[in-house]
């Protein structure tokens, strides 16, 4: 079996995976980060989304043995020092989320967002989340949380500097 | 689901892969961005015993200036395709095309190569190519060879492509002075095209000189709307003339029936967006 080191939130990990391992299922069956759930299993709902070296993917399309040498960042990797990341409290004082199922996801893949685009139109948002299905279809809120967190991470990464800023 | 037991390399030069994918034969498949594969594996619509990773052979990714036209690595993801200088200047028909392949994530792992090979008529780069009479390069055993686009895509899913031939790049003009756009018509980011037209127009003097038009989705392989491009040459640049030459668009087409649409739907379609199409790369 395939040898893998795979560094996630933070920790890095070595273990002998069988070719066939999906990263979602080494997340959540090997190292126990449950907070990254499975969706749909056919690419789509984009439940399952971590970011690997930093880009947005959807973990049930990538082999673990793939991400041998990686960095994966999980929802349960985003807050730092106790502290939720700007995106999840957004998400948090927007009400972003009813039942919570795509919530993982949906805040990793506007924290890539961001990342390309700092200050995204509604358009913009609702674009680069396409990947992303609500199934309470609870997009309202989700867009005016990204909008939210844009707009305090660009005001913090004024205020701060640059080399320091989040995300 | 959990995909079937199967082996699994990861060469890290082409001549490697090329090694691996005879030493696995027919059960032997190769894994480009993994976005079309990955499900078939999971729902165990395929199940080779031998996956050739091509993620880690740099000298498949990037794009290459060659004069008179861009070679586009086969493993480029198609957020890098996207944003490419070279290809934004040259073929920007191909960025606008790839923007609206599948979502953010997909486009992170997904390739220009691998979306090709695939062969299926309603991704939405195989029409890109046809349009553009790129040359698809494919290495194997014997060394490589080119094939045009227009002999590339055999059957739903089935490219000319060999066994133990790989589809290392892909050769396209450089177009300078056309417009170009793509329309696609689907109900969400994830679902295919349920018809797309890809369209290049070079204008002279207020008419249109020279329409190209690949439609995605119309039959078994993306096709060229020959008809269309007949009847637009050297009519005027606007949209009345563009939409009456499109109305020809479904001419020779072999649209499938599905839950997205029936085959007279989308040959309706087809002529709705090809006007469409040519009207937005003409900039009328």
């Amino acid at each position: 079996m395939p040898r893998i080191s795979v560094k996630v939130d933070g920790v890095t990990y070595d273990d002998d995976v069988e070719p066939r391992l999906l990263l979602v299922h080494y997340l959540r069956d090997w190292l126990g980060k449950v907070g990254t759930p499975i969706g749909c299993d056919t690419t789509n709902c984009g439940a399952c989304t971590v970011l690997m070296d930093g880009s947005s993917v959807k973990s049930c399309s990538v082999l673990a043995v793939q991400a041998d040498g990686s960095e994966v960042t999980t929802i349960e990797g985003l807050a730092a020092d106790g502290q939720m990341h700007p995106m999840q409290k957004s998400f948090h004082e927007e009400h972003a989320l009813q039942c919570g199922y795509c919530t993982p996801g949906m805040i990793l893949a506007a924290t890539d967002l961001l990342r390309d685009n700092p200050n995204p139109s509604d358009d913009e948002i609702r674009d680069g989340l396409e990947g992303n299905l609500c199934r309470c279809t609870g997009y309202q809120n989700i867009v005016r949380a990204v909008r939210r967190a844009a707009a305090e991470m660009t005001e913090s990464a004024a205020a701060t500097d640059p080399k320091e800023a989040r995300v | 689901m959990i995909p079937a037991q199967f082996e699994y390399t990861a060469p890290t030069t082409v001549d490697e892969a090329v090694s691996a994918l005879a030493q696995g034969g027919e059960e032997a498949k190769v894994l480009a961005g993994g976005q079309s594969l990955m499900p078939l594996l999971r729902l165990r619509l395929a199940y080779p015993e031998l996956l050739v990773d091509l993620n880690r052979v740099a000298e498949l990714r990037g794009v290459r200036d060659e004069g008179d036209s861009l070679v586009i690595g086969a493993m480029t993801t198609h957020h890098t395709v996207v944003r490419d200088p070279l290809v934004n200047q040259h073929c920007a028909l191909i960025a606008l095309a790839t923007a609206t392949v599948a979502d953010p994530a997909v486009r992170h792992r997904g390739t220009f190569g691998g979306s090709l090979a695939h062969a299926d008529p309603a991704g939405d780069l195989p029409a890109v190519t046809v349009a553009l009479d790129a040359e698809m390069i494919a290495t194997g055993p014997n060394g490589q060879r080119t094939i045009p686009a227009g002999e590339f895509f055999a059957d739903y899913l089935t490219s000319t492509l060999q066994p133990g031939e790989i589809l290392v790049g892909v050769r396209v003009p450089k177009l300078a002075g056309w417009g170009f756009h793509y329309e696609k018509f689907n109900r969400v980011a994830q679902a295919w095209a349920v018809v797309g037209v890809a369209a290049a127009v070079r204008r002279a003097n207020g008419n249109i000189a020279e329409a190209r038009v690949g439609l995605t989705n119309m039959g078994a392989t993306p096709v060229r709307a020959r008809a269309v491009e007949s009847a637009v040459q050297g009519t005027q640049a606007a949209p009345a003339a563009l939409h009456e030459a499109a109305s020809q668009a479904a001419e020779g087409t072999h649209p499938p029936s599905d839950l997205h649409g029936q085959a007279d739907y989308r040959r309706h379609l087809a002529q709705v967006l090809t006007g469409r199409a040519l009207a937005a790369a003409a900039r009328v």
